[in-house]
């Protein structure tokens, strides 16, 4: 299969069952909203090493916020609800609570609610007030810039993480470059983040290490320096290669930012030096999704100008 | 299906308690039963067809038309469905209400909405003293629901209240959210002398500054973002406090007799229509 001269290979990616939350993070501007915004979904690009993957979903006016102020929406994911609730409550009390004018809100319904502001509210010392407005129930907590108003619960639902594609290019810059036109298409669709600095990650792993200590390491088929060394899965004008991870609430989300991002990456071409997408898997072995990805490009109903 | 209307037709020397004509109770039953329901009226009984004419067969939307004061216990633990009154009610009007909606077109006698813990009840007219209040022997007053009182209410206004929502017009007497314990009591009017006596937590807000005792403090004057979430709660209600929408308030705190983490905010511009 070849869409504008790039090759998309044969393969699926593979993702796994998450636990998602939606929160919504108010503040006086954007720019405050976007300070805790940023810092909450800061380090936490993949579970591994971060507990959780979380980014901005999108900016929210003032009149889709609870509060009426200006405010962004926040996807959070884990591997499970006990280390969801524990890494949500750990950053909305580092960066929420201590960010100037930022407030706290659920973003989702779901039949389980985990604690979003139900424990910071003993950082009141005893001067919090709850209040229930609509069935709702927020904490006010008297700071030294006025109240931290937070909800205390969000929604907690079942959600799919690891959904992914590769993009493979005659070199570093033009990687990157198809990269950042799919990430600016994928951006706009709802209910998925792309967790990795900028939406990108360079670093693809596989399962295992010569090291003991080590359960994953460099994914040495993708990497160009080693052509010669490893079983690559390279051809001879591949010099770089880079990775878009897709965390969504729904296995649908993920398909839809799939053809998305790869529809905008291969619009650059084989004359911009893309020659070929494909996709990080584990032999289907491991994920409970699969998300093979002719299958996505030939479903022209996901096509980015239905969004 | 036309509403099942209660029409009084006797002229009530006593009481009369109607907490068995509920909707959840009156479903199911044939109209020969309903006119059976028997009602303490004084220290005695009364069939329901002795004191009202009865028409329609909704039960999930009863009417009192005539109603006077001297009917107790009206939409007593409504679990469901709109009762309507016109004319006055009296006392314990939606006690221990728990779901669905009241409203009184006339004004209403002492300790409505005592119990309370859901449901909509609108007051167009006066209300009586403990609006809202525990009942003799009780600890606790309201524990949820949204009232509405159009004009004025009496002493004792949310008195031990401990959770839910108060919006009055009017004014109101003395003792305003005494001993309450938590929610919001909203006065457009005026309150009386010992405002907040003994309030150990909840939300009083005000549109003028009132006479305080000591034990209430100033705590200055801010603008509070949770205000906003508030008043959009309040959008969808019959009410003027639906058109409320302006978060700078003076901020009391008390009664610091009793713990003291109870709160009196005064708005401080408003223009209402």
């Amino acid at each position: 299969m070849m869409i504008n001269g790039v090759q998309i290979d044969d393969t699926f990616a593979e993702a796994f069952n998450m636990r998602g939350t939606r929160v919504i993070i108010t503040a006086q501007n954007h720019k405050w909203a976007y300070h805790a915004a940023n810092a909450m979904t800061g380090f936490a690009t993949s579970v591994i090493g971060c507990g959780v993957e979380a980014g901005i979903e999108r900016e929210l006016s003032q009149e889709e916020t609870p509060d009426g102020r200006s405010g962004v929406a926040v996807l959070m994911f884990a591997m499970g609800s006990a280390v969801l609730m524990k890494q949500l409550e750990n950053r909305m009390g580092q960066t929420i609570l201590t960010c100037p004018t930022a407030a706290a809100f659920s973003g989702i319904e779901g039949n389980e609610r985990i604690n979003l502001g139900k424990n910071l509210r003993f950082f009141g010392d005893g001067f919090q007030i709850s209040k229930q407005f609509g069935g709702r129930r927020y904490w006010r907590v008297p700071v030294m810039d006025g109240e931290f108003i937070t909800e205390e619960t969000t929604g907690m639902v079942r959600a799919v993480g690891g959904g992914n594609f590769l993009v493979l290019a005659t070199s570093q810059p033009q990687a990157l470059a198809a990269c950042e036109a799919a990430i600016e298409a994928m951006r706009k669709i709802p209910n998925v983040i792309m967790p990795f600095p900028g939406g990108v990650v360079r670093s693809g792993s596989k399962v295992g290490s010569k090291y003991k200590a080590l359960f994953a390491s460099t994914n040495d088929a993708f990497c160009p320096t080693l052509k010669g060394l490893t079983h690559s899965q390279l051809s001879e004008d591949i010099e770089s290669v880079m990775e878009i991870v897709i965390d969504g609430l729904t296995d649908a989300d993920i398909r839809k930012a799939t053809y998305v991002g790869i529809e905008a990456a291969c619009k650059l071409g084989a004359e911009n030096g893309i020659k070929r997408i494909s996709a990080g898997n584990y032999g289907g072995k491991l994920g409970q999704f699969q998300f093979h990805l002719r299958e996505i490009m030939n479903d022209k109903s996901l096509s980015g100008e239905s969004v | 299906m036309s509403a099942l209307t209660f029409t009084l037709k006797k002229d009530l020397a006593q009481k009369l308690d109607v907490s068995p004509l509920s909707p959840d109770l009156l479903a199911d039953k044939s109209p020969a039963d309903i006119a059976s329901t028997l009602l303490w009226y004084g220290k005695q009984q009364l069939r329901a067809d002795e004191a009202f004419t009865i028409t329609g067969d909704d039960t999930n939307a009863l009417v009192f038309d005539k109603s006077t004061a001297k009917i107790d216990y009206i939409g007593s633990g409504l679990k469901t469905g709109h009762v309507t009154v016109n004319g006055d009610a009296g006392a314990f009007l939606a006690f221990q209400m728990r779901q669905g909606n009241i409203t009184v077109n006339g004004s209403v006698a002492d300790f409505a909405a005592s119990g309370m813990a859901g449901g909509l009840l609108q007051i167009n007219g006066n209300v009586g003293d403990y609006l809202g209040a525990a009942i003799i022997g009780e600890r606790k007053g309201m524990k949820g629901g949204t009232v509405i009182v159009k004009g004025n209410a009496g002493e004792r206004t949310g008195d031990q209240m401990r959770r839910g929502i108060i919006l009055i017009e009017g004014n109101v007497g003395s003792y305003c959210a005494s001993r309450m314990l938590a929610g919001t009591i909203g006065v457009l009017g005026n309150v009386g002398e010992y405002v907040g006596y003994g309030m150990r937590r909840g939300t009083l807000l005000l549109t003028k500054t009132p006479k305080l005792h000591a034990t209430i403090q100033d705590c200055g004057t801010h603008t509070l973002p949770f205000l906003s979430l508030m008043f959009k709660s309040f959008s969808g209600l019959s009410s003027k406090f639906a058109e409320i929408n302006q978060t700078r308030v003076q901020r009391f705190a008390g009664d610091i007799g009793n713990d003291g983490t109870g709160e009196i905010l005064v708005l401080k511009i408003l223009a209402l229509k």
